[in-house]
């Protein structure tokens, strides 16, 4: 039998205003397993916390109910008072008899004094059944993953490594610096791409606590929060990368030619080759499928070039193994298909490109050494056409989201095709012109009057080619006439998408994607970085469109978060998880796939068990399981039923 | 009439209707749950047995549940539960299901007022005379 006790709270006369008080101390004094209630002003206060903390002392009390405001404001406060007095706090649940009752009943205060009895009553029932209950203490491994090289990840991975803890930075490609280390300028400052890109990508590489690991995929993530268990595939380069020089005298033999995709086609690459003069690391990398066998009885010209002696086509994947405590996913964007616009002619116009390609030819590096020269025929366009939201903003065909930076590149384009073309004419079609950052609307000024660039309000219908033109059809929608232009380069602004591999990543982290496959965070507001699963973090494009300054400040967020992480002794986690009676038990396996946390699985002896860190206590399986077997810890079925019995007695 | 209320959007907005000062009439006994997914059709059909008018049933819009997806759970078990209810002859009037989040306090006290009158209506729950548990 509990010895329970209550303290029923006036809140000066937010409550006693309208409930009679004594009346309810009368009524639950006679309440079975009640043997003390008592009533105050201010519970909160110190007083009427030291009010309740010699009251469980001096009547070896072993249950609390506090009868007072709603426990999102000071269940905490009480459970804190009751530890205090050296009972577990878990044993001091609160009855809301203000805000849904007091408050919301100031007419009858009858009614609302019968409903107060009625409720505490119900916490009285609840409580009497709870057990005391420890917070799970979970340890913590000191290591971070960073998935994904770009700028996003290789801030996260900085900032993560400078607070002194180990990160392992994973990039699928050869080298890191993602689509940053494409661009030419950035806009509004036109620093040098790579020129603000390399010293952190070098950093990186240098940097005592970061392992890097190119050309390398995570395939597999199990465990939780603090006890990631990561597996990594490590391709094969064929290419030792410490031993590559980068000198470039295999690539001058290799007999085999492909398109280079750091390039977007615009040029080709070897079979053996270095994705660009920057990367880091700074090796070669062999490209098996279209290396001709990697065998030197089939070629082996590569090998024999290399004085290094870094070449070893007996190279395999690998398989590492990684803990990790925290987790940062930052894989970044791909353009939307530029084959999914025909009306544009992407694909089939050589003349028509996207942005990414036209950053190439404006690159000092890029296939043209950064002259800007159509790809049909190499000469130098006196008449650019730049459209804007290529796939954005189309709710009916395409993306309907805003792709964020494509009024600020186009612009940028613009201005530096002015300043290397200055004899040339620009247009640039826009539904509206998105300059929220910080000098972006005076660089859209600049890029309007300074530098005379016509801006059309109005969309392109059609884009098809005429002799060694490309006809543009738009509307100026401004003036309400047709516009016809006849331009020899013309640049879409295609829409951004996740990145390819985002899908995969989500599955294996278990993330959920929203419609368009970026990734969800826990709250847009004010938990933007974190995914639902505690302990894996979001940063960059992968989670929407964004610049550069935003990618690099969500990169630096998601550090923080990991580090809070990684830096505790250990974590503690609510202890209200659900727990299955192995005699009850059937394995039917309903709980399984109900759990949003995948925190229940089926053990050899086929029986459920729940994974207490896993477990985040929302009681959805207890409800499914058809035997009882599953119950909530504090909150069991026993529990409600009684609470239920005790609302509608009398 | 007995309401569930989820801890994180509905049972809120309850307080925030409290907050708001707005009245609505007595007759519910809130009952937290963490998610409107804890909410087990035995304890609709329990609430009915022992006397109960009515049940409410509060969480959060889908898409929004705090624990992902147990608000998908509660709304297919209350579509199946309505067709039970209408089978035994309590009917699914009887029981109500709504979305609420933490800042519709006056869709909160709205719901309750209008499940409540709508309940005044119907004729009290007796089976041939005696109560639904005996």
């Amino acid at each position: 039998m509990r010895r329970i006790g209550v303290f029923v709270c006036h809140c000066g006369n937010n409550i006693a205003g309208t409930i009679n008080i004594e009346e309810v101390v009368k009524e639950i004094s006679e309440y079975p397993s009640v043997v003390y209630v008592t009533s105050y002003r201010y519970m909160c206060s110190e007083p009427g916390q030291n009010l309740i903390v010699n009251a469980i002392r001096e009547n070896s009390l072993d249950a609390v109910v506090v009868a007072a405001c709603s426990p999102s404001m000071h269940e905490e406060t009480f459970r804190n008072a009751v530890k205090r007095a050296g009972l577990n706090p878990y044993l001091c649940e609160i009855a809301n008899i203000r805000e849904q009752c007091s408050w919301v009943h100031e007419h009858d205060k009858d009614a609302a004094t019968v409903k107060a009895i009625r409720i505490i009553k119900n916490i009285i029932a609840k409580v009497s059944k709870n057990e005391p209950l420890h917070p799970v203490k979970v340890p913590v491994n000191k290591k971070c993953l960073v998935i994904g090289g770009g700028i996003s990840g290789i801030q996260a991975a900085l900032d993560v490594a400078n607070s002194g803890y180990e990160v392992i930075l994973v990039e699928k490609e050869p080298s890191i610096g993602g689509h940053m280390a494409q661009l030419s300028e950035t806009f509004p400052t036109l620093d040098c791409s790579q020129c603000i890109l390399t010293p952190k990508m070098v950093a990186v590489s240098r940097h005592p606590n970061i392992r890097l690991l190119t050309y390398s995929e995570v395939i597999e993530v199990s465990g939780y929060v603090g006890n990631f268990r990561v597996k990594i595939l490590k391709k094969p380069r064929y290419v030792i990368e410490d031993k590559c020089t980068a000198c470039g005298d295999c690539e001058k033999v290799c007999p085999v030619t492909v398109l280079n995709e750091f390039e977007r086609g615009l040029s080709v690459r070897k079979a053996i080759y270095i994705p660009f003069p920057q990367a880091v690391p700074s090796s070669y990398v062999i490209d098996e499928v279209n290396c001709l066998g990697l065998n030197p009885l089939i070629c082996g010209k590569c090998k024999d070039a290399c004085d290094a002696n870094a070449i070893d086509y007996d190279m395999r994947p690998e398989i590492i193994i990684e803990e990790v405590g925290a987790i940062i996913v930052a894989t970044g964007y791909d353009l939307y298909p530029k084959e999914k616009i025909a009306e544009y002619g992407y694909g089939e116009i050589p003349d028509v490109i996207d942005s990414l390609e036209f950053e190439r030819l404006l690159s000092s590096s890029g296939p043209t050494g950064g002259v800007i020269r159509r790809p049909s025929d190499g000469k130098i366009p006196k008449t650019i056409v730049f459209i804007q939201c290529v796939g954005s903003r189309d709710p009916e065909k395409h993306l309907e989201y805003c792709s964020k930076i494509c009024c600020m590149y186009t612009a940028k384009h613009a201005l530096l095709y002015k300043h290397r073309v200055p004899d040339g004419q620009a247009f640039v079609f826009y539904i509206d012109i998105r300059a929220a950052g910080k000098g972006y609307e005076e660089f859209i000024n600049r890029v309007m009057e300074e530098e005379r660039i016509v801006y059309i309000r109005g969309r392109v219908s059609r884009v098809f080619r005429k002799g060694d033109k490309v006809i543009v059809w738009g509307v100026d929608t401004l003036t309400g006439k047709k516009v016809e232009i006849e331009a020899d380069l013309v640049v879409l602004a295609m829409g951004i998408v996740p990145s390819k591999g985002t899908k995969a990543i989500a599955e294996i982290l278990k993330i959920p994607q929203d419609e368009w496959g970026f990734l969800k965070e826990v709250h847009p507001k004010l938990r933007p970085v974190e995914s639902p699963t505690t302990g894996i973090f979001i940063a960059g494009a992968v989670h929407s469109p964004k610049d550069i300054p935003d990618a690099v400040a969500q990169g630096s967020s998601a550090a923080a978060k990991a580090i809070a992480i990684l830096s505790a002794k250990e974590l503690i986690h609510e202890p209200t998880v659900a727990v299955v009676d192995w005699t009850l038990c059937s394995g039917c396996e309903v709980c399984v796939a109900l759990c949003p946390y995948s925190a229940i699985r089926i053990t050899s002896q086929k029986k459920a068990e729940v994974n207490e860190v896993l477990c985040e206590g929302c009681g959805t399986c207890v409800a499914a399981c058809p035997t009882g077997a599953l119950q909530l810890k504090n909150m069991t079925d026993e529990q409600i039923e009684s609470m239920i019995i005790n609302s509608l007695e009398g | 009439m007995i309401a569930f209320l989820c801890n994180w959007c509905a049972y809120a907005g309850a307080d925030l209707a409290g907050v708001s000062r707005l009245q609505y009439p007595p007759n519910v006994i809130p009952i937290r749950v963490m998610c409107s997914g804890r909410v087990d059709p035995q304890f609709v059909l329990l609430a009915f047995s022992k006397g109960a008018d009515g049940v409410f049933i509060g969480g959060c819009h889908p898409g929004d549940c705090h624990y992902v997806a147990g608000n998908y759970k509660t709304f297919k078990r209350v579509i199946l539960l309505k067709k039970l209810l209408n089978q035994i002859g309590i009917g699914e009037e009887r029981l109500r299901l709504e979305w609420i989040n933490a800042t519709e306090g006056k869709k909160f006290a709205e719901s309750i007022s209008d499940f409540i009158e709508k309940l005044k209506r119907l004729p009290p729950l007796r089976y041939n005379g005696g109560r639904l548990d005996e």
